[in-house]
């Protein structure tokens, strides 16, 4: 199985050059050096382009070819391997750079936002063509991608200009001068390379971000990809520092484990990010102010009372009779953040579904939830979640059986 | 995996995830999980019998209830539905003998060898019941098990089971004892198996059924334990009162 | 024709407790390995959740997380004059099947042998002399000692949490353990489990007899824990849902909890599972192990060749698989010849139950873990003198109930009977205030010459190959050993406050419906001495010396303990004498 892991004492290098010299040589790079590719390919796994341009435990890496869903459809991931016919070996670097910063094809033609180049765009030039210097020494593979797969009318590239027009803004990151440094660097992993905007930011229906409620979270396929701002409700305001560089890095903190989407986030980008740069976007995330939600309703006491003894029949096998889990194996329901989003559709998903928490080298038990789908009607993993989003101290919107039962529909045709 | 799904937003790459199948498989780099694995127990619905004849289930509640008698406190075999229970059990993997080795030849052997017989519980009960039932209809003049006096029952019972009554073809008494085992096991097992009605045998002993975490309790020396019965499909509470 | 696969460095056949522990020694000795399991994979959240693994029916009566006799079974006979008749249905054993194999269903219960239980033969016959030993017992000495395997018991416990209190701390005997266990060098890594109210009160009445009564080693976890491959486990909460069930919530060890999260990441490791491996290929030398063959669940074969083989699969299979592979010369009990099958033992169980006072107490019995329970070691090994009894062995005793699911355990006063009002009236009034310990007295199986296993000449799998023999019964050591722990038990049970006692005295002949642990022992032993054993002290077969043959099956004869923290023991044992010398110079490591 390949990896695209970097030996840690490069990732150190990496850094080290990196915290150094700020966010990018101004001089111009040699792309044969040896630290332009080291550079390059710890960008390209904060980047994490590897994960859509390659086919699951199958496919060679990067060489495209991943179904990708999209709300219009279907489309493929193209292969961007340094292969002159059918990746991207003949391509200039300013043709690179304008793909992933201006979404720009070297036809002309554009890029879906598939492709996040609306978060890429804010990355420097040198740290895009760092990339470019790694990417060329990966294997090159022979193997032509139709990337378009979409269907009628969404095939027609033409009518991204005019979504780019509304939603799209070109340019690079500008540091804020009144905030440190990590701050900065912070930010910029998080909405340039780190592209996490592209789950975690509310989108419009169009799909463009919101960028007033940046990172408080977004509906995606059957999971709510949290808030990760410094919200103290919703976000990660009860995260110390410590508690988010743990999760990127090993999948589990004391309060919760990522499960979903997240695993392959976490196993094939962050979790090889430095301890500096993760430690840079826990303070920049942490500073970010949460959404200011209205008290929520008030559960009815029969909804509690049924939910209290599914709880303590079931849920506290792992979670325990206060809530509070097991540090590093059973999330904290009585903190966890998933628990009590605003929108609870992960919490709704994993009771039905169940799934299996990420296995990363640090934290490799990887525990499972089960699913309780076929023990729990839909008042019932109703009444449960709307208990433990209620019950220790803490309060969220009650769970409806309704939104279960478009979540059970929902989930019979998913494969995940 | 290509799925066409309808949602709302998001300009953004939705990642299909890869699923790990484990069939004869090598098995690599993550251990497997997939959605759907394992196999939740399905609950026996009411409804007619699957396996006994309408004669076969008369005489099965009756033998069930002179095996757990009713009394006022708690049902007895046959409203507990120890016989639903026998009669789904029958009718499935366990009346088959399936996963048994029933290779030939087969030879009578020592009690210590253990059953040697072709025949599988539903067989033994169809071929005993009628025995049963031939048994009875001449010794009663025309009554069948169930229509015998309890006591009569209770007579005919015992002495099969002292062997002073034989039946033809079958042994009597080891028919019995296989009904008292299924018998007791339908009134203790869980109800999603179509006996222990409501739970009825376990709120009879006082105990708690499928929870799993006493950590509250291990300490809490001869008290009662407060909480009611649970069933692995659940209990009354779960579901909100209005 | 087997498909051949390309050449890994080592197969393992069996992905159970030692398969899983070979397996973790080698790959970090870089070596690429496969191991190739019969059953299925299983794991907590899909196939044991705790939803839905609380069903008795259907884990405990009707096995389902076990073998089907369909797939493989033995026959079985008391004496070698009687005709052997399959195993239809297990009874008195039930092998397990699958990923984790007995490690995923069994108690946790996980003792460590006495120092003498491994120089058994030279101890008696020093202490007692010759011929206090029956003329047909045929107890070895295991190769090993105690101290030699002292550092392995240690990395098998703190592998897996196991939660107990030390009684010998290199030398010095501690309050609240037991006294009589062999030294070791460091404290348990769990504290104790905490212990319920009957088997708190057994410990009372034990200590007010003069016994000196210690928590049984559990591998149930008393408390959180993170074992030395970073793997985490959970707190056991006392489900009663132990043996016969996997555990749903991490907290019982077995090699899924333990070792497999951290083994399957090394790129040098794979596993298949649902491939039943039919033989051990052996070249012309007949010297020299090639690799296995194994068929997958569509009915192809493959052949998986290897430079070294571990076979690691249950007790039972071991041998089977040497005995169809033609591995070692049988074991012929006239002419007592042969070696593979030979001290073939088991168990020697009974138990006593004791009905209580219910207006008095309430024990709330199905509170309770696989493997809680206070024990005393008094009537083990050699622990007292025999000299007045006759018999020589014995066994721990103890209040070790693990549970009262109630299709079980709802026992009534002896005299009840067993159907109608008296005896619903006798289930509702005892259930909550009886002591079912279950495997209560824990006797040794010494070995002896007509107890045995060899291949059937009537019965066949379905393959068509010949089924195994099990000729077993018990002997008047004993029938008398036993007699002798039960009636000190019963003594126990009924200071604990019992106004009646049912007492189940282990009685001939061997019964093979009546389930009496899975501790199948022998067949496949180890030993100094090539004319007697298999395996010599390192678990290297005499005949194939790049086959190493984990397991139970290595003993020569069982003592009063489970076998599975021994089993492990020489299993890490076995995998150093592997690294560290016979990868460097492969061949035999004893020359005898």
């Amino acid at each position: 199985m390949r990896k695209a892991a970097i030996p840690a004492i490069l990732v150190c290098a990496a850094a080290a050059w990196l915290g150094s010299a700020g966010f990018g040589d101004a001089a111009n790079p040699d792309a044969q050096a040896f630290d332009q590719i080291e550079k390059g390919r710890y960008l390209t796994t904060v980047a994490d382009c590897f994960a859509c341009h390659t086919v699951p435990n199958v496919g060679k890496p990067f060489a495209g070819g991943r179904p990708i869903e999209t709300p219009f459809g279907i489309i493929t991931s193209s292969n961007i391997t340094p292969d002159a016919d059918t990746g991207i070996g003949a391509w200039s670097d300013e043709q690179f750079d304008d793909a992933v910063r201006k979404g720009v094809r070297p036809d002309g033609s554009r890029l879906y936002p598939a492709m996040p180049y609306p978060a890429y765009t804010k990355m420097t030039r040198d740290d895009v063509l760092a990339i470019r210097a790694y990417m060329a020494t990966v294997e090159p593979v022979h193997q032509p991608v139709k990337s378009n797969t979409l269907p009628f009318p969404f095939n027609i590239r033409e009518a991204m200009r005019a979504w780019d027009a509304l939603y799209f803004t070109e340019g690079e990151f500008q540091p804020d001068s009144r905030q440190s440094a990590a701050w900065n660097r912070g930010a910029y992993l998080v909405q340039g390379p780190g592209h996490c905007t592209a789950c975690h930011t509310p989108k419009s229906f169009l799909g463009g971000d919101k960028t007033s409620e940046n990172l408080r979270g977004f509906n995606l396929q059957g999971w709510f990809a949290p808030d990760i701002t410094g919200g103290r409700k919703q976000g990660l305001g009860q995260w110390s520092e410590a508690d988010i560089v743990g999760y990127l890095k090993s999948g589990h903190n004391k309060f919760t484990a990522a499960i979903g989407p997240m695993t392959e986030e976490i196993v094939n980008s962050t979790s090889q990010y430095s301890d500096s740069d993760l430690s840079a976007m826990a303070t920049y995330l942490k500073s970010l102010s949460g959404r200011q939600d209205a008290t929520s309703a008030q559960p009815a006491s029969a909804v509690m009372t049924a939910g209290q003894a599914i709880y303590r029949d079931q849920c506290s096998a792992c979670h325990g009779l206060d809530g509070k889990g097991v540090p590093l194996l059973f999330p904290s329901l009585a903190q966890s953040s998933l628990a009590h989003a605003g929108d609870p559709a992960s919490a709704i998903r994993l009771v039905l579904r169940g799934g299996r928490s990420v296995a990363t080298r640090s934290e490799p038990t990887g525990p499972g939830m089960p699913s309780f789908d076929w023990q729990l009607n839909d008042d019932q993993v109703a009444a449960v979640l709307t208990y433990i989003r209620n019950a220790w101290q803490t309060a969220a919107a009650p769970v409806s059986a309704d939104m279960v039962g478009k979540a059970r529909d929902g989930l019979r045709t998913r494969s995940d | 995996m290509m799925m066409q799904r309808r949602d709302f937003l998001a300009g953004t790459a939705i990642l299909v995830l890869s699923t790990m199948n484990s069939r004869a498989t090598v098995i690599s780099g993550a251990l497997p999980w997939a959605p759907n694995a394992g196999n939740p127990p399905v609950p026996v619905r009411p409804g007619p019998w699957h396996y006994f004849t309408s004669d076969e289930g008369r005489a099965v509640e009756a033998l069930a209830d002179r095996i757990i008698p009713p009394d006022p406190q708690t049902p007895g075999g046959k409203d507990s539905g120890c016989a639903v229970f026998i009669d789904r059990q029958l009718a499935g993997p366990y009346g088959r003998s399936d996963g048994h080795y029933t290779q030939p030849p087969f030879m009578p052997g020592t009690r210590q060898q253990g059953a040697q017989s072709a025949n599988g519980p539903a067989a033994t009960y169809r071929e005993a019941l009628a025995a049963l039932d031939r048994y009875c209809l001449s010794k009663y003049q025309g009554k069948r098990f169930p229509d015998l006096s309890d006591q009569d029952k209770d007579e005919l019972l015992k002495s099969l089971e002292d062997e002073k009554t034989k039946l033809e073809g079958v042994d009597g008494k080891s028919f019995f004892e296989l009904v008292i085992k299924d018998v007791q096991e339908g009134f203790f097992a869980d109800p999603l198996y179509g006996g222990n009605r409501d739970m009825v045998a376990w709120k009879m002993i006082g105990y708690p059924g499928a929870r799993y975490n006493y950590l509250d309790w291990v300490d809490r020396h001869n008290e009662r334990f407060p909480l009611p019965p649970v069933s692995i499909i659940g209990r009354a509470d779960w579901s909100p009162k209005n | 024709m087997p498909r051949k696969l390309p050449k890994k460095d080592v197969v393992i056949v069996g992905l159970g407790w030692t398969g899983s522990i070979m397996a973790n020694a080698l790959t970090d000795e870089g070596l690429d390995v496969i191991a190739i399991e019969r059953g299925p994979w299983r794991d907590a959240p899909t196939e044991f959740p705790p939803s839905y693994s609380q069903d008795e029916l259907r884990y405990r009566i009707r096995h389902e997380l076990f073998l089907r006799p369909e797939q493989t079974t033995f026959t079985f006979r008391n004496k070698m004059n009687q005709t052997a008749l399959p195993i239809r249905d297990w009874g008195s054993f039930m092998p397990p099947n699958g990923v984790g194999g007995g490690g995923v269903h069994w108690n946790a219960e996980t003792f460590r042998f006495l120092p003498s239980d491994f120089v058994v033969k030279t101890h008696l016959t020093e202490r007692y002399g010759a011929s206090f030993l029956p003329e047909d017992m045929t107890i070895q000495d295991f190769g090993v000692t105690y101290d030699d395997l002292e550092p392995h018991y240690d990395a098998f416990e703190y592998l897996c949490g196991t939660s107990g209190t030390a009684g010998n701390l290199r030398g010095r005997i501690q309050e609240g353990g037991n006294p009589f266990e062999g030294p070791r060098s460091r404290p348990y890594p769990n504290p104790a489990q905490k212990q319920p109210f009957s088997h708190t009160l057994f410990a009372k009445a034990a200590r007010d007899l003069g016994y000196k009564p210690f928590p049984q080693p559990s591998g149930n976890m008393s408390q959180a824990y993170t074992n030395p491959l970073g793997v985490r486990l959970g707190p056991c909460t006392y489900c009663g849902f132990c043996e016969w069930f996997g555990c749903g919530n991490y907290s019982k060890a077995s090699p899924q909890t333990t070792i497999l999260p951290f083994l399957i990441r090394k790129p040098n490791f794979s596993f298949r599972d649902n491939s039943e491996v039919l033989h051990i290929n052996v070249d012309g030398s007949g010297k020299h192990a090639t690799g296995v063959t194994f068929v997958d669940t569509g009915g192809v074969e493959w052949e998986q060749p290897a430079d070294l083989v571990i076979l690691s699969a249950y007790t039972m299979f071991n041998v089977q698989l040497l005995l169809h592979s033609k591995i070692g010369t049988p074991y012929d009990p006239v002419a007592n010849t042969g070696v593979v099958g030979r001290n073939f033992t088991h168990q020697t169980i009974s138990s006593v139950n004791g009905f209580f006072d219910n207006k008095k107490f309430n024990f709330n019995p199905f509170i309770a873990s696989g493997a809680i329970g206070m024990c005393i070691d008094e009537f083990n090994g050699d622990n007292f003198d025999h000299g007045p009894h006759g018999f020589v062995g014995g066994g721990y005793m103890g209040q070790v109930q693990t549970g009262a699911r109630p299709i079980q355990t709802t026992h009534v006063p002896p005299g009840t009977p067993t159907w109608g009002a008296a005896w619903k009236d006798a289930v509702r009034d005892n259930y909550l205030s009886t002591v079912t310990p279950g495997t209560g007295v824990h006797g040794s199986f010494y070995s002896y010459r007509d107890v045995y296993l060899d291949l059937d000449p009537t019965y066949r799998d379905r393959f068509g190959r010949p089924l195994m023999r099990m000729t077993i019964d018990f002997h008047d050591n004993e029938i008398k050993q036993n007699a002798f722990l039960t009636d000190k038990f019963a003594e126990i049970i009924r200071a604990m406050g019992a106004h009646t006692l049912d007492k189940h005295y282990r009685k001939g002949p061997y019964d093979s419906t009546d389930y009496q642990t899975t501790h199948l022992n022998g067949g496949a032993i180890m030993g100094t001495d090539p004319s007697t054993s298999v395996l010599n002290r390192y678990l290297q077969s005499w005949d194939v010396p790049n086959l190493f043959v984990t397991g139970a099956s290595a003993f020569p004869q069982n003592a009063g303990y489970n076998p599975t923290g021994t089993v492990a023991a020489l299993a890490f044992w076995a995998a150093a004498a592997i690294r560290g010398q016979y990868l460097k110079n492969p061949g035999p490591l004893v020359h005898a």
